[in-house]
């Protein structure tokens, strides 16, 4: 039996309590919960001064390391440390030497048909009587063209790092090679004025005749790359400027990799195809033979050279 | 289009960025900035291609580059994990770059814009060429590019903190260059050849004759322990947080999701295809990437709950993702290593996400990073709050998003390992609660409502509205997708990866 219960019993029951929260008509938090907006956190003048001198005294007790007793103890554990890791990364890295195949040996595993092959055909597959040029820009030449980029990229993080913009920096002797120059040092004129022309002929000699001797790009980049660098030691820059500026250096290298890239995708490209090269490879010997070995060396020598350069300006003050 | 022809289309894709490196540096910020878009645009849209062609043909196959065949000339290999994941760097990296554009006007000395984009276009060369490289050496040679242009990335904006990050991570990253370098080297002379498909037999015939045991073991700690700092594994990670936290956004959302997983890419191609998964099983290696696998998610989770610069917690947060992976491996299954590529996709879609988000609320902030300024930061830049949100969700593990897939995934392969399931179990749910923790906690701050927006106490509390940025709020749906996508229909991924993975051995 159900029994009748007045308005005002049933709004003190649960239920009634219950279905109202549920229809959302009454907030159960309202008048019993306090509520505000949280604050914005705010440092007042006096935090911010405390905050100071922390910060100072942080800084001391960090650089004083006479009386700071963690870092003289870290630095101990390092050298400590520091030594045993070398010893144990010296003694696996003998270990493991130890146990290799002795070097030199007819049955080692290196000497195995690759080599035989760079040796026994090398001259007629790529034409060139050098067999290590071959095998780095022929056989392997994707290998040299990511490592022509490296240098290349080796130069613009230099740049990044070392080049500052002429608006941001004012001219002064602090950033300035130039103020102190020309030198006009008899000796060192007189010197470079005999050896550039030679080195840079030499190094081109080298470039030149990678694919017939002992030499190539990288070599002879790095013999021509010295040349400038002397001419620039003993001229300086105002002289060096009429032919070799930044924008030469760009364009060069931009030249250089270009001509790479375009010759071996081409060579790629009909090697993957099982197309025919159209380029010949000439007579063995001769200073214009071997198909892309010559193009590609000069590639490389550019690219070296201007790597060279680029560097030591970099590490000058007051150069590009 | 003829099927023969996109067979090309992975060589086109590493000679066309190689290539737009030098154009770049002889072109003008502006354009250079417009070379490098179109570049990761079309690398992207040839991989699409290049996944398709492989998907219909159903198989891999090898790529001559050059008149002689493998073991003399270079050869790539294409396959449908090589060119889905080369499609996912292209995606994430087009989004990273256009979601930081706006920092980088300001971040960056103007007569060295372009230098940034031959970094990025070399830097995503050397990601393709590790993707799809064949060849031992070939590897060595774009882990170099892919250093230096990293480093470049991190110095670009020239500061103090950004230099001191970029010389500690140069030092770290050579010292793994050269490990990998000299394990290499020892594997060379055990084996003869550089080609890892040659080196696989050989190596599969050394392990089974049982001579030159130690020194295989020295080639492959030395290649894994290389790897492992370049990739940022817990012992090794002191580099990571400056390098990720004060970098422009591009950088640190290109170095967390793409370059580190470069790195643990080319690790799988070495367990599978060089070393071959059973020998890789029974060195022992794989107990070491188990325990600092945890050992990471663990540390760099607590690293990240004390740290109070939100990008620095970003970068933190990474550490522990990179243990997530290498437990994976450390299980020694397939299914773990299957969950650690989920895992690497998972990851890279959300932490470029939270990096570019976390930019988005600390531009709303007056330039503060740290997390007691970025209070409601969420109301005044609502899209990056949203993006926010659901980086940190996915990085907890939320179902619907990435990470939750990932992260059953690895619970799943833990299973079926006897010895392995429970400490990874406990330390799946002991890393979720970690996760919690700091991420929910920055989510709380950022929601918090501050009640008004004050300009008048001096701080530029600015309200940014989503046409301020167009470019970035289509980058952040784009990004709310992609983590959507993984978490909703993870199934055909899987399967695409499985299969992949499946065609490496």
């Amino acid at each position: 039996m159900s029994k009748k219960v007045s308005r005002e019993a049933y709004e003190k029951t649960r239920s009634y309590k219950l279905s109202q929260w549920l229809h959302g008509t009454k907030d159960p938090f309202l008048g019993e919960v306090e509520m505000r907006p949280q604050e914005e956190y705010r440092e007042s003048e006096k935090l911010l001064h405390e905050y100071e001198l922390q910060h100072q005294s942080i800084i001391e007790r960090a650089y004083d390391v006479e009386h700071n007793a963690q870092v003289r103890l870290f630095q101990k554990f390092y050298n400590i440390f520091s030594v045993v890791f070398c010893l144990c990364l010296l003694f696996i890295l003998l270990m493991g030497v130890s146990y290799l195949p002795q070097y030199g040996h007819m049955e080692n595993p290196v000497n195995n048909e690759v080599p035989a092959r760079y040796i026994e055909s090398g001259l007629q597959e790529t034409g060139a009587v050098n067999i290590v040029t071959g095998m780095i820009l022929d056989y392997r030449a994707f290998d040299t063209l990511g490592e022509s980029h490296v240098l290349f990229l080796a130069t613009c993080t230099v740049l990044i790092l070392l080049r500052r913009d002429k608006k941001k920096y004012q001219e002064t002797a602090e950033h300035n090679d130039r103020i102190y120059e020309p030198k006009n040092d008899v000796i060192l004129q007189t010197a470079a004025r005999v050896l550039v022309p030679v080195i840079e002929i030499f190094g081109i000699y080298v470039i030149l005749g990678g694919h017939l001797g002992p030499g190539g790009g990288f070599s002879g980049g790095a013999v021509c790359g010295a040349g400038l660098i002397l001419y620039l030691n003993a001229f300086g820059f105002a002289k060096t400027e009429r032919f070799f500026t930044g924008k030469t250096y760009k364009c060069m290298c931009f030249g250089a990799l270009a001509c790479y890239s375009l010759a071996k995708t081409y060579s790629f490209f009909t090697g993957a195809n099982h197309i025919e090269s159209v380029i010949p490879l000439g007579t063995p010997g001769a200073i214009l033979s071997s198909g892309l070995i010559l193009v590609l060396d000069i590639c490389v020598g550019l690219v070296v050279a201007g790597t060279m350069y680029t560097f030591y300006v970099m590490f000058r003050k007051g150069g590009y | 289009m003829n099927l023969e022809f996109v067979r090309n289309f992975p060589l086109f894709c590493i000679i066309l960025t190689l290539f737009s490196g030098p154009l770049c540096m002889i072109s003008k910020g502006k354009t250079a900035k417009y070379i490098n878009l179109a570049v990761i645009t079309a690398v992207g849209v040839m991989s699409v291609f290049v996944l398709a062609e492989v998907c219909i043909s159903g198989g891999s196959y090898v790529y001559r580059m050059g008149h002689f065949p493998a073991p003399w000339g270079n050869e790539i290999r294409v396959g449908p994990l090589e060119a889905f994941i080369a499609v996912f760097f292209c995606v994430v990296m087009l989004l990273s770059m256009v979601g930081g554009a706006f920092e980088r006007k300001t971040e960056m000395e103007e007569s060295k814009e372009n230098l940034y984009y031959v970094m990025v276009n070399l830097l995503l060369s050397s990601l393709i060429a590790l993707i799809y490289t064949n060849d031992l050496f070939t590897a060595y040679v774009f882990v170099e590019i892919n250093t230096i242009s990293a480093c470049g990335m991190i110095m670009i904006k020239q500061n103090g903190h950004t230099l001191e990050a970029a010389v500690r991570y140069m030092i770290m990253s050579l010292l793994g260059s050269g490990m990998l370098l000299l394990g290499i080297c020892f594997l060379y002379g055990l084996t003869g050849h550089l080609l890892m498909s040659n080196i696989k037999e050989s190596v599969a015939a050394i392990a089974a004759a049982g001579t030159y045991h130690p020194p295989l073991m020295v080639a492959v700690g030395l290649m894994c322990v290389g790897l492992a700092i370049k990739s940022a594994l817990f012992p090794f990670h002191s580099w990571l947080p400056d390098a990720y936290g004060y970098s422009s956004i591009s950088s640190a959302a290109i170095l967390s999701s793409l370059v580190s997983k470069g790195y643990i890419f080319l690790l799988i191609k070495i367990f599978y295809r060089v070393i071959g998964f059973d020998v890789f099983y029974n060195s022992r290696v794989i107990n070491l990437f188990f325990v600092f696998g945890i050992a990471g998610m663990m540390f760099g989770s607590i690293s990240a709950a004390r740290e109070n610069n939100i990008r620095r917690m970003i970068a933190f947060s990474s550490v522990a993702q990179i243990g997530y992976i290498y437990m994976g491996f450390g299980l020694g299954t397939t299914p773990g290593v299957l969950a650690s590529i989920y895992h690497i996709l998972s990851h890279a879609a959300t932490k470029s996400l939270l990096f570019v988000a976390a930019a988005g609320l600390c531009e709303c902030s007056g330039g503060s990073k740290e997390l007691s300024k970025l209070t409601g930061a969420g109301y005044r830049n609502r899209m990056a709050g949203v993006a926010f949100t659901v980086g940190a969700l996915s990085m907890i593990g939320f179902p619907l998003f990435s990470g939750f897939i990932s992260k059953i995934l690895f619970a799943q392969a833990a299973v079926n390992e006897a010895g392995k399931m429970l400490p990874t179990l406990i330390a799946l749910a002991v890393s979720t609660i970690l996760n919690v923790v700091y991420f929910m906690r920055a989510v709380l701050i950022i929601y918090t409502p501050t009640g008004y927006v004050s300009s008048e106490d001096g701080r530029d509390y600015t309200r940014v509205q989503m046409r301020m940025h167009p470019e970035k709020s289509v980058v952040f749906g784009c990004f709310i997708l992609l983590n959507l996508a993984l978490g909703l229909v993870s199934q055909p991924i899987v399967e695409l990866c499985s299969r992949g993975l499946g065609m490496f051995s």
